[in-house]
């Protein structure tokens, strides 16, 4: 839960207020300059691309800001990575590469379970499929583009989530949009979680279903909604809906909390409404075994209806799946339009999750799996308390390796992300539209390849300059050595 | 005693006249306020009290929470899936082996129909070295998106040398081809834009249609009379031209018909109208014009009057992602506005490489080209005289595309009938070649048909077994 102090909410929209005055001060310079200077004569006629204000918060308040997003690098995203330099003559309107490079501490890449740089089992196992399947199969899955390394992997999938059967897709953001479509149409209900991601809310959209929307993780608003929405109908004819679908996410990424599911799974089997569990940052990150978010909060696999993951975070590969019973599968491989129309997931990526889900479960003879899965619980846990312990707004519940802490101010988002790497400290920092207005954060992503020094490197740095641009809105413990406390987890 | 009466009712007449004319003696205002005066006074009073008492309404009855227990109760939902049969069991091939010319399916060689992989590059000796170099140095995934060091140096090089390829400014480099296209066309238009749309377009632009929310119009399929038709029609009707973005969305080469678009008719069009085109070149890029820049190098049309140019790379380019150009005004627009850009992981680094690799073997060999028109021309002229199905399509696409001369009533049917066909072509003759899918979410009006994918990499005879197999079995199914 996020508790915004006052003073700081009032010097939030200060700040805001101010951008918005001067961003409106040069808008009106440059119309003033665009009368004097001819427009150019071949767009006459035509209506320009943006209009007006729609991108007036591009212009005036992301591209003054524009360096601390889009950073390339220049090596593998592992715990450390090279960050290139970039410069800029005209005040960070344009950016260009130069040749430099620094070495960072990488706070922000999606590599859970540290298979993101070259593995010692899954490399060499990549390699040898890419020589032999080489890098495309130019066609899509019900065609040409079906080899016998995506039939294995869905079947790994299917037992590693612990449902039925499987179907892979090539990416993560298809796999939601492309798929909500298909199993609900007009005249059913969608309810979404409030903070769910685009993908989810454009496949919704997609689908000509009504979106109803819930109180963030709150299963006494989701049966509020669903007993009102049952109880009314379909909206102007108040026929019964056709079907209803709960759609949650396992972690949410900007928040790092988890998902109340015993209790949502709860509420949906009461008004028998269909659940859609988005485990995209969960699976192989939480959980005993890397199972993710049910095996957490011990919910039976089988109670969820139908459940999504995606290969990028904890796998270091691409993709998504869908695991549900065989019948939805079935019918999905008859319907879906991402099965039936796109190209099919790139064989070497599908050899990566083969590989990373057999180093998980053990399968590859060696305990590496297990060792990774309690070096990010570790990691995490360890991370989260000391960051609260010096004062600083940390989100998020326990086990989970996403960490936001708060900003609020429009100014500290920049001087953030550029102290941090001026000391070598690659972190994230979101503000709007990915996040509420007043709600900015910079948000950091732990890694199971991260070894303990790094962390306390990254905690030093942190606290630097969190006391530098004064972001710790908390009062700080009495500083404990961070030795004892390291001594103490051990 | 009718004077009587008479007299009575004249005296009542008299006291009430007087009554009303007598003067009550109390001035207000500067006005002597008679009789009648009081009783226009009641009347007013009794017309503003019925005016302000409340019209009589049923009362609201709210459910009660036992009434709102029974129907949830009582309400039964439909199953989330409908039940599989027979014909929903879509068992693909398996492969054993890379997709290129010849694939081994079933432990069996198998001549390959069935890949878009047009230049051959799938088996590339270069192009998979290169890919081994960036797997070792990069991994696999690049585990996070463009905004959050998700781009890698790899990924510059590539948009970079796909730009100068097109001869553009700039690219955007999309993780997957798939969703390029609906991600392009919400990012631009908007809720009260106009969009008009070729009938044929697949699933995939459909959805970015839909998406945008734009006002979208149809017009018949690859026919330029009935663009023209449209856009008059449209063109009268606006009020305010300078407010209200108009595109107009087609492909270079049909998917769904093997048709290409023409492209300079397409260009007066809208230069007279003043509509922006978006173009999706995903089956065209690499393969059209003299070295393969796409359909406006085949035309004749500057790169500069192509307003938005997508394309997938999962076709002549033997990777995977898609790309999209444009002016530099329009890929900028697109880093922060398009869903499929923002969130989500970017591109693999090794596919970069891969497509960075396959450009330069196009350059340093255009008669890839060259070879690939042949055989297209060849397999043209065998499959000529196959019994009951017609060659529709351009010569120049190598999309060949053959539909049923006579259908057999529905798409069921007639997607029976290929299904069949498509399967002793395997069986019996170890040639793989597919029938177009439809989804049930597909709203495309164009008939179902047998696809071909011809590779610059097929040799004559693997063209003559395939036209050879075809011819066969064809002439069996419609004896």
């Amino acid at each position: 839960m996020v508790r915004l102090p006052y003073t700081t909410a009032l010097t939030t929209l200060f700040s805001y207020g101010l951008l918005f005055v001067f961003g409106q001060l040069r808008d009106f310079f440059r119309k003033l300059l665009g009368w004097i200077r001819k427009p150019k004569d071949q767009l006459k006629g035509y209506a320009p691309i943006c209009l007006g204000l729609e991108d007036f918060y591009v212009r005036r308040l992301y591209l003054r800001i524009q360096d601390c997003f889009g950073r390339p690098i220049a090596s593998a995203p592992d715990s450390w990575f090279d960050v290139v330099e970039r410069c800029s003559n005209d005040n960070n309107k344009t950016l260009h590469r130069t040749e430099k490079t620094s070495r960072c501490l990488n706070l922000g890449s999606y590599n859970y379970l540290g298979f993101a740089a070259a593995d010692e089992y899954c490399t060499p196992r990549v390699i040898q499929s890419l020589k032999e399947y080489s890098a495309s199969t130019c066609s899509t899955r019900v065609e040409g583009g079906t080899t016998k390394l995506h039939v294995e992997l869905e079947e790994l999938v299917a037992r590693f989530v612990g449902k039925e059967a499987a179907i892979l897709f090539g990416m993560g953001y298809v796999t939601n949009s492309a798929l909500i479509p298909c199993i609900i149409g007009k005249g059913g209900l969608i309810i979404s979680d409030s903070l769910n991601h685009n993908s989810i809310v454009n496949g919704a959209r997609g689908s000509g279903a009504t979106v109803r929307v819930f109180q963030h993780n709150t299963p006494s608003h989701l049966e509020e909604v669903l007993r009102e929405q049952i109880a009314e109908g379909q909206p102007r004819t108040h026929r019964p809906w056709k079907k209803i679908i709960v759609i949650v996410e396992g972690i949410y990424s900007m928040e790092g909390e988890l998902c109340k599911l015993p209790e949502i799974i709860a509420v949906c089997k009461k008004y028998k409404a269909y659940t859609y569990l988005d485990e995209a940052h969960s699976i192989g990150a939480v959980g005993k075994s890397g199972r993710g978010v049910c095996e957490l909060l011990g919910v039976d696999p089988a109670d969820v209806d139908i459940m999504m993951g995606t290969f990028t975070k904890s796998f270091g590969s691409c993709g998504g799946y869908i695991a549900a019973s065989k019948e939805i599968i079935q019918y999905l491989k008859f319907s879906c339009p991402a099965h039936l129309y796109a190209t099919s997931m790139s064989p070497p990526a599908v050899q990566q999750v083969i590989s990373a889900i057999k180093v998980i479960l053990g399968e590859d003879g060696s305990s590496r799996g297990a060792q990774k899965l309690a070096r990010i619980r570790e990691n995490s846990n360890f991370f989260r308390s000391e960051l609260q312990k010096m004062g600083f707004e940390v989100l998020g519940d326990n086990d989970s390796p996403v960490m936001p802490i708060m900003l609020y101010n429009p100014a500290k988002i920049p001087a953030f992300s550029r102290e941090c790497l001026q000391q070598n400290v690659a972190v994230v920092t979101v503000a709007f539209p990915a996040t509420p207005l007043l709600l900015a954060r910079a948000r950091i992503c732990i890694s199971a390849s991260h070894t303990r020094e790094d962390l306390i490197k990254a905690l030093e740095v942190i606290s630097k300059v969190g006391d530098l641009i004064g972001v710790k809105y908390f009062p700080a413990e009495p500083p404990k050595h961070l030795n004892q406390g390291h001594n103490k987890l051990e | 005693m009718a004077s009587g009466l008479m007299d009575v009712i004249a005296n009542a007449l008299n006291l009430i006249t007087s009554a009303f004319d007598a003067p009550t003696g109390a001035i207000i205002f500067g006005v002597p306020i008679d009789g009648h005066l009081m009783l226009e006074a009641l009347l007013v009073m009794v017309i503003v009290f019925q005016l302000t008492k409340k019209s009589h309404k049923p009362p609201k009855k709210p459910l009660t929470e036992k009434e709102i227990d029974e129907l949830c109760d009582e309400w039964v939902p439909e199953p989330l899936t409908s039940d599989s049969t027979e014909e929903t069991m879509i068992k693909p091939p398996t492969l054993e082996s890379a997709a290129g010319p010849h694939v081994i399916v079933d432990g069996k060689d198998v001549v390959n129909f069935a890949s878009a992989n047009y230049l051959g590059l799938v088996g590339n000796k270069d192009v998979i070295d290169s890919c081994v170099g960036s797997l070792e140095k990069y991994g696999v995934g690049s585990c996070g998106p463009r905004t959050f060091y998700g781009t890698m140096d790899v990924h510059l090089d590539c948009e970079a040398r796909i730009a100068k390829f097109i001869g553009m400014p700039d690219c955007a480099l999309y993780s997957y081809g798939f969703c390029t296209i609906f991600s392009v066309i919400p990012a631009f238009s908007k809720k009260g834009d106009i969009i008009v749309a070729d009938e044929g377009v697949h699933w995939a632009v459909q959805n970015g249609l839909d998406l945008s929310r734009s006002t979208v119009f149809y017009f018949k399929h690859n026919d330029m009379k009935s663009l023209e038709a449209i856009l008059e029609k449209i063109t009268s009707r606006i009020k305010e031209p300078e407010k209200v973005r108009r595109y107009i969305v087609v492909e270079a080469i049909y998917q769904n018909s093997g048709q290409i678009a023409p492209l300079n008719e397409m260009v007066r069009l809208k230069e007279k109208h003043k509509f922006r085109i978006i173009l999706d070149e995903s089956h065209s890029f690499g393969v059209l014009g003299n070295s393969g820049r796409g359909l406006a190098e085949y035309c004749g049309v500057p790169n500069e009057k192509i307003d938005i140019i997508t394309a997938g790379m999962g076709n002549a380019l033997a990777t995977d992602g898609g790309l999209c150009t444009g002016s530099v005004g329009v890929v900028n627009h697109q880093r922060l506005m398009s869903s499929a850009y923002l969130f989500t992981a970017s591109l693999p680094p090794y596919l970069a490489s891969a497509a960075i690799g396959a450009l330069e073997y196009l350059e340093a060999n255009p008669s890839v080209l060259t070879k690939l028109r042949a055989n297209i021309a060849f397999l043209l002229k065998e499959l000529s005289d196959v019994s009951g199905l017609a060659t529709v399509g351009h010569p120049l696409s190598p999309i060949i595309f053959l539909k049923l001369k006579k259908s057999t009533g529905s798409n069921k049917t007639d997607m029976h009938l290929l299904d069949s066909i498509t399967n002793q072509v395997l069986k019996e003759h170890s040639v793989l070649i597919v029938t177009t899918k439809r989804s049930s979410l597909d709203k495309c009006p164009l008939p179902l048909g047998l696809r071909l994918f011809v590779s610059a990499s097929h040799s004559e005879s693997d063209l003559v077994k395939a036209a050879a197999s075809l011819k066969k079995v064809a002439a069996v199914a419609f004896s």
